[in-house]
């Protein structure tokens, strides 16, 4: 096993520091959203909604694509995706400590809804799927322009029911753009299985219907992930049009820090969902590869721990947005 | 100076703003090789090609997403509703997002975008061809709306629209496409968004309105004149914001207000220009604010009796002023 | 605890009013809504309650005197603390014996909202506001505003607005003659208006001509003023106005009432058992007045810029001569009454309008107006039109004279003159002359067996 992944990741191109980066980049999400949720039960952050289970697919996703220089519109869950990008632990929890400083929003808006111009990652609001037709459109520029630039965007396979997503995905063929959709399928939608929300059980299988290819992963295998997005966006800058991929992931908390999942998720289950806890799984992975040595993913993990204790406290130190301030940005000048 | 019809001067608009500046691209349903169903693009497919003038499926919620995204990406994209009365299901991309945008964002992003719809009744176009919906809009911090009534204005606020970094929704009154000729200045010119204009001086009467319904107003204000009624009609131009200053300061001089408009009048455009004048005039009044629109009903009905019954037209807003003169 | 009692707003336009007679003395104990003082206006007479119980105090107003609504007019001592004194001020007013606040329909050009001319056009109308609650001035703000700027005592202003509302336009142009010293024109209503407008424009050199000048008359020794009453008031203004408005013309018939006077007789004694009432001539020319309206629309009309407007109903206006002025009362729908009930409704408003109880709505809305100078003695009058109607007919003394009767003979007839003014926009000679023809002939063949009833 250790050898095909090997393969695997040379395949891929990710040598073993690419490796070691996308491990980190894996616990940096995982610890910072963990520290999150302490903060909420703590009652000093009102709101979070997390990527618990997701860190796999996301950073392998992120990775293939060129920050700043690719467009990028995530959906609430997409942690990961934007430290992989280049957001920090500070700008997070700036957001969820509703600071003024928040690059995401200036804490206009609740948490996990990400923005960052200088990062090209855009602004995304609550009704979920916008954003689908957003990156189309971010992608359409970039073509017309002749720039080789791909859009990603990302969403629940919940939110793969809404209007804008179909709509996106067509547009996106008809015109032959590089927008890459990702599906994250966790299986739930806050409460509603996925078998109440599709009469599919793979998102993919639409891709064809929407004349693009459709590429299922294992979501908890951040290579596989890699490989398959670094595909599309190859792709994408050649102009032959945009890629449905859906990867298959674990949400391992409930949908966010309103929702109790013990009414409609068995303990078993998750209890089956937390063994395979992709964060374990790739340490687990690289340490039989040799490419983590034992007591690396300890101090990695420290490391991570001390950069998210660093930033809570700046992010504390931080000041509010001043009252009169809510007036402000309706208009440009 | 050349004499053009009203959608000879939005065409115009498109095409010196598309050859002055490369960002500002064209998308929606038949706006590239036809044209445009009104032919409002006609031309510019052949001119800037099928890169710059998109043509859409048939998706108002894209049409308006994708521009959006665009916009963000550093494009000036005019995203077409083939009719405003279609402009629904962009509901959401509208308000929620491109009225959102810069402040969620805390002033990160932007969305400098406009969405054009030709709107208005009496083209036997019955509910889905002939509705005058642009209140919805008019109550969203965030958005700009825009009528233009004039070839002139329709030139000069097109371009004033593009060229704005918010996202600005242009309506166009679809009657007014060939019955309005006037006179059109070649050159760059903008008009400012936010102004109203003084169509006709006068002392006795204000009135406010926009879109086609300003040259009914004008025509019933000369009715009165000749009975020794002066009005002062004012072309609202700028739904949101309204210009409050020609507004009040119009309602100061005259005293006796009649805010006209197509649409009905339920929290509408005249709702919203009667308040301002309460708020801030009542001191002058010398009558109380009216307004007259169209009835409550869901659309403008087909049957010519029935769409007589809706629409305005000169007599009738001269009926009203008669009314308010004689207060 | 004394209570301040005040004049009271008593009609729509109505700024005055005076007290004609006091009915409690200093000391008279006073119970409340009893009737205090006997107060008259241009519009309508009547009685101002007592807000409260308690005694009357002191007379804040003469008897005779004019007081603005609003002004004091006596005190009431030993009132009972009354901490809604305010609130049942109001209900006092109404209560007013035989006064109805009325809101008055806009009138004019009919400003209600959908009329068949204007459907679709919703939202109401401008009409005023209905009365004030509490005694005021119907003024806007635009007009209050003007008003203190420039100093202006509103009470000297008649409006030319709906109901005589005072408008912004009203104050700026009396504003303008009183500071160039220049004479009060006739208050006016859209004819006056456009009518000045049009004067102005055809004649800028010569001042409009037909102003009446409100010159102080210079005073010889013994000469005695008589203070103008607010009727009298009113009656200058509306005869002036009506003669400036309406070019009159007259023209009359001799009808022999002998017929009518022999059904009379036969008929007068079971009117007075059946009806409690005298049968006089009235209600036989009503009845035939109301019959060749019906037959020549054109009388009940009015004249507008639009067009002649031919009223549907047939209200009609019965001239009464009081001592001190005249008042017209109006029997509504008269065109729906038997002859009998023309009668009844004659003598109920005549009584009432010599005993000052006529009600608001008993004064407006008339279409055509009868007057009954024969009552006084006269054989031929010309009677100016009651504006905005079209005509006034005067039915003169019926006097018995010689007549030619079948080609040859002479009889004796009762004869009497009936004289119409009319307003020659609206009509000419033509019409008018078939007009009294009609109600000629009604009364000359009238049918002895006549059902009155």
């Amino acid at each position: 096993m250790a050898v095909a992944k090997e393969d695997a990741a040379q395949k891929a191109g990710l040598d073993a520091e690419a490796l070691r980066t996308m491990f980190r980049h894996m616990v940096r999400a995982r610890v910072l959203d963990e520290r999150m949720w302490v903060l909420n039960r703590q009652g000093r952050a009102p709101f979070v909604i997390s990527c618990q289970g997701h860190e796999a697919a996301q950073v392998g996703i992120a990775m293939a694509l060129r920050p700043g220089y690719d467009w990028a519109a995530p959906y609430y869950r997409d942690l990961a995706v934007t430290l992989v990008l280049g957001m920090t632990p500070r700008d997070h929890l700036l957001a969820t400590m509703a600071r003024a400083d928040d690059p995401n929003s200036g804490s206009r808006q609740m948490p996990s809804h990400f923005g960052c111009r200088r990062l090209n990652i855009i602004t995304g609001g609550s009704p979920v799927a916008t954003q689908v037709l957003h990156a189309a459109g971010a992608a359409l520029a970039a073509k017309v322009r002749g720039e080789d630039a791909v859009a990603f965007t990302s969403l629940g396979e919940g939110s793969t029911s809404e209007g804008d997503f179909h709509e996106g995905l067509n547009f996106a063929a008809v015109h032959h753009l590089p927008l890459i959709t990702v599906v994250e399928n966790n299986g739930f939608a806050i409460s509603v299985p996925w078998d109440k929300q599709m009469p599919l059980k793979d998102v993919a299988e639409r891709a064809r219907a929407y004349g693009m290819p459709g590429v299922i992963v294992d979501g908890g295998d951040p290579i596989a992930c890699y490989a398959a997005m670094k595909e599309a966006v190859e792709r994408g800058r050649r102009g032959e049009g945009p890629t449905l991929i859906e990867a298959k992931v674990a949400r391992l908390t409930p949908h966010s820090s309103d929702d109790d999942d013990r009414v409609y998720k068995t303990r078993e289950a998750l209890a089956e969902e937390k063994k395979h806890d992709c964060v374990l799984r790739f340490r687990q992975t690289l340490e039989e590869a040799g490419v983590l040595q034992p007591g690396d993913a300890e101090e990695v993990r420290a490391e991570v721990m001390r950069e998210v204790d660093k930033a809570l406290q700046e992010a504390e130190a931080a000041p509010l947005p001043s009252p009169e301030s809510a007036l402000l940005h309706v208009y440009g000048e | 100076m050349a004499v053009k019809t009203y959608i000879e001067a939005i065409r115009e608009g498109m095409r010196d703003e598309m050859r002055r500046d490369e960002r500002v691209i064209v998308m929606g349903e038949d706006v590239g090789v036809k044209g445009g169903v009104f032919k409002a693009t006609e031309g510019l497919h052949t001119e800037f090609g099928e890169m710059r003038v998109i043509d859409t499926p048939l998706a108002e919620s894209a049409i308006v997403g994708v521009a959006i995204g665009a916009a963000i990406n550093g494009m000036r994209p005019i995203a077409e509703i083939q009719f405003q009365d279609f402009i629904m299901p962009a509901v959401d991309q509208i308000i929620s997002e491109a009225a959102k945008i810069r402040y969620r964002s805390n002033n990160d992003f932007n969305v400098p975008m406009v969405v054009r719809a030709p709107f208005g009744g009496g083209v036997h176009g019955a509910l889905y061809h002939s509705q005058s919906i642009e209140a919805i809009f008019c109550g969203v911090p965030g958005l700009k709306v825009v009528v233009p009534s004039t070839p002139h204005d329709a030139k000069g606020l097109l371009r004033a629209a593009i060229r704005d970094p918010d996202p600005v929704l242009y309506f166009e009154h679809k009657r007014a496409y060939r019955l309005i000729k006037g006179e059109v200045p070649d050159g760059d010119y903008v008009e400012e968004i936010g102004r109203a204009r003084v169509l006709r001086e006068g002392e006795d009467i204000a009135i406010f309105s926009y879109g086609l319904m300003s040259h009914f107003c004008v025509d019933a204000a000369e009715r009165l004149a000749a009975d020794g009624f002066s009005c002062e009609v004012v072309d609202l131009r700028t739904l949101r914001p309204l210009d409050r200053e020609q507004i009040t300061a119009t309602a100061r001089k005259c005293g006796k207000v009649l805010v006209v408009q197509e649409a009905n009048l339920a929290v509408s455009v005249a709702s919203e220009v009667a308040a301002i004048v309460a708020e801030e005039c009542f001191e002058y009044l010398d009558a109380p604010v009216m307004r007259l629109g169209g009835p409550e009903i869901p659309g403008v009905p087909f049957s010519p009796p029935l769409e007589e019954f809706y629409m305005l037209t000169p007599a009738k807003i001269e009926t009203r002023l008669r009314e308010l003169a004689a207060y | 605890m004394a209570v301040t009692v005040t004049m009271p707003q008593l009609g729509e336009s109505v700024t005055e009013g005076t007290i004609t007679q006091w009915l409690k003395q200093p000391g008279d104990p006073v119970e409340r809504y009893e009737s205090i003082a006997e107060v008259t206006t241009d519009k309508v007479n009547a009685e101002i309650p007592s807000p409260v119980a308690g005694v009357m105090g002191e007379h804040l107003a003469v008897e005779g005197t004019v007081v603005p609504v609003g002004g004091e007019i006596c005190r009431i001592e030993g009132a009972a603390e009354e901490p809604a004194a305010a609130e049942e001020a109001r209900p006092a007013e109404a209560v007013g014996a035989g006064t109805r606040q009325e809101v008055p329909a806009a009138g004019g050009a009919g400003a209600t909202a959908a009329t068949p001319a204007n459907p679709a056009a919703v939202a109401s109308a401008p009409a005023p506001q209905g009365a004030p609650a509490a005694p005021g001035l119907h003024l806007t703000p635009a007009v209050r505003m003007l008003a203190r700027e420039h100093a202006v005592d509103l009470t000297r202003l008649s409006g030319s607005g709906i109901n005589g509302r005072i408008t912004k336009k009203d104050v700026l142009e009396y504003v303008q003659r009183r500071d160039s010293g220049e004479a009060a024109p006739p208050p006016g209503g859209v004819a006056a208006r456009r009518a000045e407008a049009t004067a102005q424009a055809a004649a800028p050199a010569p001042p409009q001509a037909p102003r009446p000048v409100p010159a102080a008359a210079p005073q010889a020794a013994g000469d005695t003023l008589l203070p103008l009453t607010p009727m009298r008031r009113a009656i200058a203004e509306h005869m002036s106005r009506s003669v400036l408005t309406s070019p009159h013309a007259w023209t009359m018939v001799e009808v022999d009432m002998t017929r009518v006077a022999r059904v009379r007789a036969r008929q007068r004694e079971d009117f007075r058992r059946h009806h409690g009432a005298d049968l006089t001539f009235l209600p036989f020319v009503a009845k035939a007045v109301v019959a060749a309206l019906r037959q020549n629309p054109s009388l009940n009309a009015t004249w507008t810029d639009e067009g002649v407007v031919l009223r549907n109903d047939v209200n009609l206006g019965l001239a009464v001569a009081l001592e001190d002025g005249l008042v017209v009362p109006v029997i509504r729908g008269a065109d729906r009454l038997s002859m009998a009930g023309l009668a009844l409704a004659a003598a109920d408003l005549t009584e009432r309008a010599r005993n000052g109880r006529l009600r608001i709505e008993d004064v407006e809305g008339g279409t055509f107006t009868l007057n009954n100078a024969g009552a006084l003695g006269t054989v031929m009058s010309q009677a100016i039109i009651n504006q905005p109607q079209a005509a006034i007919l005067v039915m003169d003394a019926i006097v018995k004279r010689p007549v030619v009767v079948d080609d040859d003979a002479i009889a004796v007839r009762s004869m009497m003159n009936l004289c119409i003014s009319f307003d020659h926009r609206v009509n000419d000679g033509l019409a008018a002359a078939r007009f009294l023809r009609s109600v000629k002939d009604t009364l000359e063949s009238i049918d002895d067996s006549a059902a009155l009833w």
